[in-house]
């Protein structure tokens, strides 16, 4: 835990008490727009020297291939590692407690107001923005692999796209069938 | 709201969204296409335009983009509904991380760990690429509101502007009546 990035920041690395775990991840929640990754980053590595930027790749690394969403799984991998079952627990109430009650007051606020035409009119244009954002996700997603020479991955993805998004498949169905050849052709490569 | 019983629904959520949970494979935006295939095509919770509307609050609302079940259970079941599906969709995938987590770092040399991890990442590519797909036909109705996906998408890209002002920029475009 001694990196020399956090020795430069002068933070000290120490374990989180439970309180401040909690905190923590009020704190990464609600100013999550836009993705929560770089805000926790900001807040474990940067702010509290929690971990090294090392030790948060990697943990994040896993926290992507878990599947459910990634900040979640981040909260809870880094929860369980610093407290346990009870540092877990706070993690993903903070994450999750604040954004679950406003979005909620949203959802009440919608159900009465959903119909208002000039709000079905902006939340056309901000669903057409959400979109490009995804698609964004996905060219900065595709790049790294396919420049890898990974040579079966843009094979993988396309035939998942067409599965899911074209035939609308069932997700379960094509995971199960996919993702097992795509470990498999992972493994022969290797 | 559905005309069969309040229990029923409840269950409905849970089962579904617990399911998803732990195929949701590359995070939330991978599971949206089959969120809308449930809540649209299947069970026919809300149209096309509901789902689209949610999509976006959640994406305006603080916090990660996963509460849209939030708002799906809302709509469906009101604050039970909101709950349930809130804890269907995290909990398996919690407790799932929880046991990894402890153990995955034993494995950090594994041959096979390395297969998963690089099998893993076209997948949640293939299923995120249909996401967008998916979101990008429930809002995109005419060339301007498409004009205004592929300019975001450019961007986001090739920029690190706020999100939120793009979605600012692009509120205010749908509020002009252009979309």
């Amino acid at each position: 835990m001694s990196d020399p990035a956090v020795a430069v920041t002068g933070a000290k690395s120490q374990r989180p008490t439970l309180t401040e775990l909690f905190a923590a991840f009020v704190g990464v929640s609600i100013s999550g727009f836009g993705g929560a990754l770089p805000w926790a980053r900001r807040m474990i590595v940067e702010r509290r020297g929690w971990m090294t930027a090392e030790e948060f790749n990697e943990a994040f690394s896993l926290a992507q291939f878990l599947p459910g969403p990634n900040v979640v799984n981040f909260s809870i991998v880094f929860g369980q590692r610093f407290g346990g079952a009870p540092g877990a627990a706070v993690a993903i109430l903070g994450l999750l407690g604040p954004p679950v009650v406003i979005v909620t007051v949203i959802g009440v606020l919608y159900a009465f107001y959903g119909d208002i035409d000039a709000l079905g009119r902006v939340l056309t244009g901000i669903s057409a923005a959400a979109a490009g954002l995804i698609i964004a996700m996905v060219a900065k997603m595709a790049l790294p692999l396919f420049r890898k020479g990974i040579h079966f991955a843009p094979v993988v993805a396309i035939v998942g796209f067409v599965a899911i998004g074209l035939f609308r498949w069932p997700l379960p169905l094509v995971l199960i069938v996919l993702a097992p050849i795509s470990i498999a052709l992972a493994w022969v490569r290797r | 709201m559905r005309d069969d019983s309040p229990f029923a629904s409840l269950v409905t959520l849970a089962s579904y969204f617990a399911v998803l949970s732990l195929f949701a494979v590359g995070g939330a935006n991978a599971a949206i296409p089959e969120m809308h295939r449930i809540a649209v095509e299947v069970m026919h919770w809300m149209n096309d335009r509901q789902f689209a509307d949610m999509y976006a609050l959640a994406q305006v609302s603080p916090g990660p983009n996963v509460i849209i079940v939030t708002l799906i259970g809302y709509h469906v079941a009101g604050l039970a509904g909101a709950a349930v599906a809130t804890v269907a969709m995290v909990g398996p995938t919690c407790v799932f991380a929880f046991f990894v987590g402890r153990t995955w770092d034993r494995f950090k040399d594994a041959p096979w760990r390395a297969a998963i991890q690089a099998g893993m990442v076209p997948v949640s590519l293939g299923l995120i690429a249909a996401s967008a797909f998916v979101v990008a036909r429930a809002a995109d109705h005419n060339v301007i509101a498409a004009a205004v996906t592929i300019a975001t998408g450019a961007v986001a890209y090739f920029t690190r502007i706020n999100p939120l002002l793009m979605f600012a920029v692009a509120g205010a475009v749908g509020l002009a009546g252009w979309l």
